[in-house]
C-alpha cells in the first residue's frame, strides 16, 4: 500500500540517504522508472547491502572451484571433463503469504539459476523450517509448501532427493523455505562470464513466458521487509509459477548451450528485467540498449516501471552473436517458447531503456548491479544469552523414565520420519538416484561414470539460537559428516543465510557470528563457499527466527557401487566412532524430555571432525562397512533406532556403567557416527580408526526384533517403526 | 530378423521419463529410438513407448492434449496393425484419452502425489510386457503419480474384468489383493490394462525405473525383456 503522503522512494523501500546517492550518481533527480529500478536493485535481497562486508570473509577458493560467489550458481570440477553447478535460495517471504505458489516459484527460480550456467538440473533438495504442527496455520503452511514443491518439481523432471524439516516456535510466523538445485554440464559447455566473451553489438534476446503484473516489488516489498499483520495484502507481490513452461525453458536453454549459440545467459528472477539486463551488462563491462516495445505483455496497459520490475516467472535473457540470432529463435520456437529481440550490447556502461521511441530510463548499469550501498551495521550480543547458557540441561536433575524419554525423542517431529512428505516428491526421475530422501545424504549417480554426487542440507536452529558461531560451524560439520557417511569426500558448500531484521544490532551480531563459524568450519574441512543467498527480515513484531544458516554440501563419491547406507543388516558388530561428552545443551532430549532449549551447544573440534570423515571414506573405499549413520539430533539412541528401522532389524547394545544413561543415549556431541561391520572386518576397522586417530568403542551387535538398550529398557522394532513413521501423519491429521 | 529391436519413445513437450525409458531399453539390449511429438515418422521402430511425465503440462486433463499430437495418428495406425504400444503413467493416461484403452485415471484417493516402490501382480501374459511371465507373478516397481486412480463405469469395469483386460494389480508382497496395498485407490486395485487385441497396454507403475539394481528394484526387467522379444518377433 502506497500512502499518499509518503515520498515515492520510501514506498519503494529506499532510504533518504540512498535516494541522495542516486541523485549524486545520475547528477539529476531520477525519474519514476529509474527510481523503481534502483528500488529493486538496491533492495537487501538483490544488493546484499547489510551482508557484503561479512560475506567477503568467507573462504571461496579451492582447487575444485571453477566459479565462486557472484554468479547465478557456484561451479566445481568433478573430473571426467564434467562440472557441477549448485546453489541454494530462500523463498520464505512469498511462502509465508501463499505457501503453494511461494514454494513452487522458489523451485522454478533456483532451477533457472542452474540452467543459466548451461547445466542440466539433476537434483533438488528442500530444507524447510516451520512452527509447531499443533497449530492449524503451521499445518496449512507445511501442506501448501510441500504441495508447491511437488507441484513444480515433479512437473519439470528434476528429482527431489533430499532436504530436511525442522520445527521451532520462532518459525510459526516466519516459515523458512530454502531450495537447492544441483546441475551438471560438460566443462566446455558452461555458460559463465569467464568462459564466454560478450561482444559489442551482440543481441539481447528475451525468451519464455510473457510479462505480466505479477511479482511487482517481490524483492523489495516482500523479501526485504518484515511481515506484519495484514501481510496477506502483499499477495499480488507473490509470483505464479507455470512448471510446464519451466520444463520447456530447461530444454530450450540447454539446447542453446549445447549448440554453442550463447555469449551469455541469465534468468529473470528477483527484480526481473532490470536485474537481468543490468547484471548482464555490468558483468560484460558494457552498456545495453533495450527496447521495451518488444517485450511480450500479458496486459497492454502495463506501465513502464511494471515491465521493468515484474517478476513474472519462466523468462530467460540470452546474449547472442548477431549471426546466430535466427538459430536461437528457431530453437525456442521448437520448444514452443515466445521470443523477443530486446536490444543490443553497446560500449560504455549506460543502460538505456526506450519505449515508443522515447527514452524512459538511462542509468549506469554498474550503479544498479554492483555499486549499491554497503552497510557495516551495528552489532550487539542479545541480552539474556548468559542466562540461557547458565541453565544448562547437562546439569539438570533428570527424573524422566529412560524408555519414555526415548519414545518421546524418537516420535518428536524434529526426529520422526518425514516419509509422508518426501513420498510426495518424485525422487526417481532421471534414473540416477542411488540414495533418495531419508538417509544422511542423497547420492545421485553421474551419468557416464561410476561416480556419484553426495548431497546434504543442514541447519542447527537450537544450537544457533544458543551460540550462532557454533550453530553455523556445527551445520557445516554435520553437512560434511552426512556426505561422508556415504563414503564420499566433502567438496564445497553453498548456503542460504536466514536471519531476522539486520537493522537490529542483535540480529547483525548473530549474522556476524554465524559467518565466523561457517568460515572457520569451511576452512578446516576444506569445503570452500561457492555462493549462496541471504534472507533477512524473517521476523514479525519483535519475534525473529533463530539464526538459521542452512548449509548445502556437495560431496563426491568415486564409485557409487561402494556407497554406504544407513540401514542395518543382522549379525553385524556395532561401533560408535568418536567420543561422547556430557553435552545436552540445545539437544532434542533437553527440549522434549526436560522442556529446555538452553545451555551451551556441544563443542566442535574440527580436526576430530575431519579425522572421522577421513576414516569413513577409507573404510568405505575398502568396502569394510555394512552401514554408517551419523549421530545428530537425538544422539546415539536415535542414530541406532533409525538404522534399525531402515534395515528392518533390531540391535542390542551395552551401556557404560559410569556415565548417566541420558548422556550416553542423548548427548549430541559432535564428530560421531555408528557403523556396523562383519565380525571378520572388525579388526580392520579398529586398525583404521587407530590410524586416523578416531576413538572407537564396540557397543553391541545388530539383529533380532527389538531395540535393546542393555538392561535399561527395550522397544519392539515394529513399535519404533510405527512411532517414527506415524508421528508426522498423526500431527498433520490435526 | 533384427538382432536388436528398435523401440521408439515419444517425447511430448512436458515428457519427463522419456530419457529413462530410452536408457532402460538400451540397458536391456534394445535400441531406443527418440520420437518427436510434432513429427509423423515412427522411424521404422518395432514397438512404441509413450513415456511418463506431464505432457503439455497436463493442462485440461492428463493426456487430453497429447492425444491430438501429430505423431499420435501414426501411433494409432501402428497399434491398429497389431504392433506393440506401451503407455507408462502419463502415457497410460494418453492411451485412455485416445480411446485406445478402456477406463480413465483420476486423482489419487489421498489427493496427494505418491512416489513409492510398490508390489504389482501380473494378471495376464497376453500383453507385450508380460509374454514371458505368468499370471500371479509379483514384481517390485515404483509408482510416482498424482492422478493414477484407475476408474471405469460399472458396465465398463465388468467388461474389463470379464474379458480379461486387467494386466496388473497393486498387491501385497505375497500377491494378496487388499485395500492397504492399493496405493492410489484404483477400482479393483487395477494398475494396468490392455486392449481387446492385447497389443496395447498401459500401466501406472514405471518399469523403466526398475531395471538397474544400482538405483532401485528390478521388477521392470522382465517386462522390458518381454517387450523386446515381442518387438523382435514381429518381422
Amino acid at each position: 500500500m502506497i500512502a499518499v503522503e509518503e515520498p515515492l522512494h520510501r514506498a519503494l523501500g529506499l532510504t533518504d540517504d540512498e535516494y541522495e546517492r542516486i541523485v549524486a550518481t545520475l547528477g539529476r533527480e531520477p525519474n519514476r522508472n529509474e527510481l523503481a529500478m534502483y528500488g529493486v536493485m538496491w533492495s537487501e535481497h538483490c544488493s546484499y547491502k547489510s551482508s557484503r562486508v561479512y560475506l567477503r570473509t568467507l573462504p571461496t577458493e579451492g582447487s575444485a572451484v571453477l566459479v565462486g560467489p557472484g554468479q547465478d550458481a557456484g561451479v566445481v570440477d568433478v573430473g571426467d571433463g564434467l562440472a557441477v553447478a549448485f546453489k541454494m535460495e530462500s523463498h520464505s517471504h512469498p511462502s509465508a503469504i501463499e505457501p503453494y505458489q511461494g514454494a513452487a516459484t522458489g523451485i522454478g527460480g533456483i532451477v533457472r539459476d542452474i540452467i543459466s550456467m548451461g547445466a542440466r538440473p539433476i537434483a533438488l533438495l528442500d530444507p524447510l523450517y516451520f512452527g509447531s504442527l499443533t497449530q492449524h496455520r503451521n499445518r496449512w503452511l507445511l501442506e501448501g509448501v510441500v504441495a508447491g514443491i511437488g507441484g513444480y518439481g515433479n512437473c519439470i523432471g528434476v528429482p527431489t532427493v533430499g532436504g530436511e524439516i525442522r520445527f521451532a516456535e520462532p518459525h510459526s510466523l516466519n516459515p523458512t523455505i530454502n531450495v537447492m538445485c544441483v546441475g551438471i554440464a560438460p566443462r566446455e559447455r558452461l555458460v559463465t562470464s569467464s568462459s564466454r566473451q560478450v561482444h559489442e553489438g551482440s543481441i539481447i534476446v528475451l525468451f519464455g513466458a510473457s510479462t505480466g503484473r505479477d511479482g511487482i516489488g517481490g524483492v523489495s516489498v516482500l523479501a526485504s521487509r518484515t511481515l506484519e499483520e495484514g501481510s496477506e495484502e502483499s499477495r499480488p507481490s507473490v509470483q505464479i509459477g507455470d512448471p510446464f513452461a519451466g520444463k520447456l525453458l530447461i530444454e530450450a536453454s540447454l539446447e542453446l548451450a549445447e549448440r554453442d549459440l550463447l555469449e551469455g545467459l541469465q534468468d529473470l528472477g528477483g527484480a526481473g528485467l532490470t536485474c537481468a539486463t543490468s547484471e548482464s551488462a555490468s558483468r560484460a563491462g558494457m552498456g545495453a540498449e533495450i527496447d521495451l516495445d518488444a517485450v511480450p505483455l500479458r496486459a497492454d496497459d502495463l506501465e513502464v516501471f511494471e515491465i521493468l520490475t515484474s517478476e513474472s516467472q519462466e523468462r530467460m535473457l540470452a546474449i547472442v552473436e548477431p549471426s546466430k540470432v535466427d538459430e536461437v529463435l528457431d530453437v525456442c520456437a521448437k520448444w514452443g517458447l515466445a521470443t523477443a529481440v530486446l536490444g543490443t550490447m553497446v560500449p560504455g556502461d549506460g543502460l538505456r531503456i526506450t519505449m515508443g521511441g522515447t527514452v524512459v530510463a538511462e542509468v549506469p548499469a554498474r550503479s544498479l548491479a554492483d555499486e549499491g550501498p554497503v552497510y557495516d551495521r551495528a552489532v550487539a550480543a542479545p541480552e539474556g544469552l548468559a542466562a540461557l547458557h547458565d541453565d544448562d540441561p547437562t546439569f539438570a536433575t533428570v527424573t524422566v523414565d529412560p524408555r519414555e524419554a526415548f519414545l518421546a525423542v524418537l516420535g518428536s517431529p524434529n526426529v520422526a520420519s518425514m516419509r509422508t512428505v518426501w513420498e510426495q516428491y518424485d525422487s526417481l526421475v532421471q534414473g540416477g538416484t542411488v540414495l533418495g530422501p531419508g538417509g544422511d545424504a542423497a547420492l545421485v549417480r553421474i551419468e557416464g561414470t561410476v561416480k556419484a554426487l553426495a548431497l546434504s542440507t543442514d541447519a542447527k536452529g537450537r544450537f544457533g539460537h544458543l551460540d550462532p558461531y557454533l550453530g553455523a560451524a556445527h551445520a557445516v560439520a554435520e553437512a560434511a559428516r552426512n556426505v561422508a557417511m556415504t563414503g564420499a569426500r566433502p567438496v564445497a558448500i553453498t548456503n542460504c543465510l536466514n536471519f531476522g531484521n539486520p537493522e537490529r544490532p542483535e540480529v547483525m551480531w548473530q549474522f556476524a557470528e554465524s559467518i565466523r563459524g561457517m568460515a572457520d568450519a569451511c576452512r578446516a574441512l576444506g569445503t570452500p563457499v561457492t555462493g549462496g543467498n541471504v534472507s533477512f527480515y524473517n521476523e514479525s513484531g519483535d519475534s525473529a527466527i533463530w539464526p538459521t544458516p542452512t548449509i548445502g554440501m556437495l560431496g563426491l563419491l568415486q564409485d557409487h557401487r561402494l556407497a554406504v547406507r544407513m540401514a542395518f543388516s543382522a549379525g553385524r558388530s556395532l561401533y560408535l566412532l568418536g567420543e561422547t561428552f556430557p553435552e545436552l545443551g540445545g539437544s532434542e532430549f533437553a527440549e522434549v524430555a526436560l522442556g529446555k532449549v538452553s545451555g551451551r551447544p556441544p563443542d566442535l573440534d574440527l580436526a576430530r571432525e575431519a579425522a572421522l570423515h577421513g576414516l569413513i571414506a577409507e573404510a568405505a573405499g575398502a568396502d569394510l562397512l555394512s552401514s554408517a549413520h551419523d549421530c545428530g539430533d537425538g544422539g546415539l539412541a536415535v542414530t541406532l533406532a533409525e538404522s534399525a528401522i531402515a534395515g528392518g532389524t533390531g540391535f542390542a547394545i551395552s551401556l557404560p556403567g559410569d556415565v548417566p544413561w541420558y548422556v550416553t543415549l542423548f548427548s549430541e556431541s559432535a564428530s560421531r557416527a555408528v557403523v556396523s561391520v562383519t565380525t571378520e572386518d572388525a579388526a580392520a576397522l579398529e586398525a583404521l580408526a587407530v590410524d586416523h586417530g578416531v576413538p572407537f568403542a564396540r557397543i553391541g551387535e545388530t539383529g533380532g526384533p527389538r531395540l535393546v538398550f542393555d538392561t535399561l529398557f527395550e522397544v519392539d522394532l515394529a513399535d519404533a517403526t510405527e512411532l517414527s513413521e506415524g508421528a508426522i501423519p498423526r500431527l498433520l491429521a490435526g | 530378423m533384427r538382432e536388436h529391436p528398435r523401440v521408439g519413445v515419444v517425447t511430448f513437450p512436458g515428457s519427463l521419463d522419456d530419457r529413462d525409458a530410452l536408457r532402460a531399453v538400451g540397458a536391456m539390449g534394445g535400441v531406443g529410438v527418440p520420437l518427436w511429438h510434432a513429427e509423423r515418422e515412427l522411424r521404422d521402430v518395432d514397438a512404441v513407448i509413450l513415456p511418463g511425465g506431464f505432457s503439455y503440462g497436463d493442462y485440461l486433463r492428463c493426456g487430453a492434449i497429447a492425444r491430438f499430437a501429430p505423431i499420435m495418428e501414426e501411433v494409432v495406425r501402428f497399434a491398429a496393425a497389431g504392433r506393440p504400444v506401451v503407455g507408462i503413467c502419463n502415457g497410460f493416461q494418453i492411451l485412455c484419452e485416445a480411446g485406445m484403452l478402456p477406463g480413465a485415471l483420476i486423482r489419487n484417493r489421498s489427493l496427494r502425489f505418491i512416489c513409492r516402490v510398490v508390489d504389482v501382480r501380473v494378471e495376464t501374459s497376453l500383453t507385450p510386457l508380460t509374454e514371458g511371465l505368468t499370471a500371479g507373478d509379483v514384481l517390485q516397481i515404483p509408482v510416482k503419480h498424482g492422478e493414477g486412480q484407475f476408474i471405469a463405469s460399472g458396465e465398463d469395469l465388468a467388461r474389463i474384468e470379464g474379458d480379461g483386460l486387467v494386466a496388473f494389480r497393486y498387491c501385497a508382497p505375497d500377491g494378496t489383493i487388499d485395500d492397504a496395498h492399493n496405493v492410489n485407490g484404483a477400482a479393483n486395485a487395477i494398475a494396468g490394462v490392455r486392449s481387446d487385441a492385447g497389443n496395447v497396454v498401459g500401466l501406472m507403475p514405471h518399469p523403466e525405473h526398475a531395471v538397474d539394481p544400482d538405483v532401485g528394484p528390478t521388477g521392470g526387467q522382465p517386462l522390458i525383456a518381454s517387450l523386446l522379444s515381442r518387438a523382435l518377433a514381429r518381422v
